[in-house]
């Protein structure tokens, strides 16, 4: 059984189709690029596997560890293990980052039917896990991404994912914004997550980020439809041709 | 109008009968005050909206009643058990009932020499003129008819006088207890709190109804700043759901004094708070923050004046207001600055939270600028949840329920954060999620 499998998946936001039947099947263990230019519905498909309301599904399916996922609000989703790393990662002012992260871990932790951790065991990961993302752990007592520049942001992102060990986790978008050395750090973090045990998706308009993160299967999204699916290769030959390259090829094989 | 001239009759007479109470007392400064204060209530009557100040706050509720005055200290049977989840730990506390100083329930402790905390009638006996030299000479300017009632009808309160020179760390608590009774009643404390020059000193006025009768609080509370002193001023108002609550305090600010307030409204079917501030000093600043959490049919009003009337002199306001279910929240906050008053700097913003769609706010900023070197800016948002930050805390596996309640309490954290009593601040959070936890499971546990 695969973690992920999206079958013919239509999405709608505001009555406008934007996803015109995805196909998709992640297995644990892999890593996922969808690439696609700007508007394809990269983000919708992001937005509709972590549960964004505006998006309405209007076909098709999507089976998350042998449930449907569509019928789970996204609180349930992330309990199950679903993360989704936010491309405009939001501020919260007045919401303590560590206090955050206490309540999204003991929410998970129950729902798993693990015992809460206790404020020292709880202080001591949130350590542990600044390391792996290179982040400084004054931003632990800062209200959540307030004042945060944007790899500041993403990099809290990629440390929420730390701390929260999904088994999917959904990255959108996450170098756009990133300077060079950013993108590093953040890349690197994302490579010491990776495991057997889970899965990743990485959304990109760029051949850039994995270069870093080197997927297993790469997807290219163009106007809502997957039109093509390659390994690593793939990315860099997207890279030097273009997506009209894609484009073309699907209108020949039409 | 029948009605509303039905109730100064009553409390003309009510006068009487407490004039004909005092015997020898009559020829006193005092009670000169008071008879003017009758004369301009009686004169005057109660506001209606048709007066600007009142306009979007129908104070009818209140005149359709009559409210005895309590015009004797009583006890009620009100034991230190009832009020001890009340006080602030380590906090010299002043207590009164019915606004009554009560010096069973009192602890004053030891303060540094020369300090005073207790009740008004006892410095009115002691030392008439200190008392005479400020009561009632604040509040005459812009008078309303809820101050000019408590001036008539002035007995007990607080009184604090802190000489010069005189740090205290520890809180003064003024705490005031609306007892249980069969009949609505008036209760009108008089505050009156002097701190000398270079004194600093944190007070904090609470104010608690015990049951769920109906009572009228008329407070008002007047403060002299010396050159130099520092005062924290917190209010916590949680009367019961079925009483009212009027509160006035106005300042008097000298060379370079500062003054901090925080006003938390909780409690009360309609309440009006009032801050009066004249910055007519140099290099004086007041900070006044106020949070309202509403719910049911409550009417919350907040009015603030800060008279920029000398140079160099700053203000800060932060006000914020929750509302919910069909409460109704009111910001009134006139800035002026006086031709005189270059190099102002004044600040206003002022932020609601409507968490229900029957809930209303009128956010009125008002300011007034005559001189041309200063700098003054005002805000007002009203605003709902933000959906975006709602989704971000869901996707991390908080449910609604509880995103919501972190967002609505961050919200009224970034003015419970300003109270640096730390025992208040804390009683207030505890306060605040047992209102939040309610809307969820539909049990207060305080």
């Amino acid at each position: 059984m695969s973690l992920l499998e999206v079958k013919n998946l239509h999405a709608s936001v505001n009555g406008n189709e934007i996803l015109h039947g995805i196909n998709l099947k992640v297995d644990i263990g892999e890593v996922h690029a969808i690439m696609g230019p700007n508007g394809s519905g990269k983000s919708t498909l992001a937005g509709v596997l972590a549960g964004r309301e505006a998006y309405i599904v209007t076909e098709g399916q999507v089976v998350y560890q042998g449930k449907n996922l569509l019928e789970m609000n996204p609180e349930e989703r992330a309990r199950e293990g679903l993360f989704l790393a936010f491309q405009y990662p939001v501020e919260i002012p007045g919401v303590n980052n560590s206090y955050f992260l206490k309540a999204a871990l003991n929410a998970i932790r129950k729902h798993k039917g693990l015992e809460e951790l206790d404020a020292i065991d709880f202080l001591s990961l949130l350590k542990q896990k600044t390391k792996l993302v290179e982040m400084n752990e004054s931003f632990l007592n800062r209200p959540v991404n307030e004042g945060f520049s944007g790899g500041e942001k993403k990099r809290n992102e990629i440390f929420h994912m730390a701390v929260l060990e999904p088994k999917l986790s959904i990255l959108d978008e996450t170098d756009s914004g990133l300077d060079i050395d950013a993108l590093k750090t953040v890349s690197e973090g994302v490579n010491k997550l990776r495991s057997k045990e889970n899965a990743t998706i990485i959304v990109t308009h760029y051949q850039r980020l994995l270069n870093y993160i080197v997927p297993d299967f790469v997807h290219v999204l163009v106007d809502g439809i997957i039109v093509k699916s390659g390994g690593k290769d793939l990315a860099i030959k997207l890279e030097e041709l273009g997506y009209d390259w894609v484009r073309e090829e699907t209108l020949h094989a039409v | 109008m029948q009605s509303v001239d039905k109730n100064i009759q009553w409390y003309q007479s009510r006068f009487e009968a407490f004039e004909q109470s005092l015997n020898g007392e009559k020829s006193t400064a005092v009670h000169t005050l008071r008879r003017d204060a009758i004369r301009r209530f009686t004169q005057n009557g109660f506001p209606t909206t048709r007066q600007e100040e009142w306009r979007f706050t129908n104070i009818s509720p209140i005149t359709k009643i009559e409210f005895q005055p309590i015009l004797h200290y009583e006890l009620h049977g009100i034991t230190r058990d009832d009020i001890q989840k009340y006080i602030l730990d380590g906090a010299v506390h002043a207590v009164f009932v019915n606004g009554m100083f009560s010096s069973e329930l009192s602890d004053i402790g030891t303060l540094p020499q020369g300090v005073v905390v207790g009740s008004l009638a006892e410095a009115l006996k002691k030392n008439p003129e200190n008392v005479q030299q400020y009561i009632a000479r604040l509040v005459k300017g812009e008078e309303s008819a809820f101050t000019a009632l408590n001036t008539a009808f002035v007995q007990d309160g607080g009184f604090i006088s802190i000489p010069k020179d005189v740090i205290i760390d520890q809180p003064i608590q003024l705490l005031f207890i609306a007892s249980d009774d069969d009949r609505p009643f008036i209760a009108q404390p008089r505050n009156l709190i002097v701190v000398g020059a270079k004194s600093q000193c944190k007070i904090v006025e609470t104010y608690v109804g015990l049951d769920q009768n109906t009572y009228l609080t008329n407070t008002v509370t007047e403060i002299v700043l010396e050159e130099n002193s520092h005062l924290e001023h917190d209010k916590l108002q949680i009367e019961n759901m079925n009483s009212f609550h009027i509160g006035m305090t106005q300042l008097q600010m000298n060379t370079a004094s500062h003054y901090l307030s925080n006003v938390i409204s909780l409690g009360g079917s309609l309440v009006r708070n009032n801050i009066t501030v004249v910055l007519d000093a140099e290099g004086s600043e007041c900070t006044l923050n106020g949070l309202t959490l509403s719910t049911g049919t409550q009417v919350i009003d907040n009015h603030t004046a800060i008279d920029h009337a000398k140079p160099h002199c700053n203000s800060h306001e932060l006000y914020k207001a929750i509302l919910d279910g069909e409460s109704k929240g009111v910001f009134n906050g006139k800035i002026f600055v006086r031709k005189d008053a270059q190099k102002t700097d004044a600040k206003q913003t002022n932020k609601t939270l409507l968490l229900s769609d029957g809930a209303t706010i009128n956010a009125k900023p008002q300011l007034e600028i005559f001189a041309d070197d200063v700098k003054c800016t005002h805000g007002a948002t009203i605003g709902q949840l933000d959906d975006e930050q709602l989704f971000y805390l869901r996707s991390r596996g908080i449910d609604l329920a509880a995103a919501r309640d972190i967002l609505t309490f961050a919200f009224a954290g970034d003015v419970i954060n300003r109270i640096t009593v730390e025992p208040l601040r804390q009683q207030a959070e505890r306060m605040i999620h047992a209102r939040l936890d309610f809307r969820q499971t539909g049990i207060i546990e305080e």
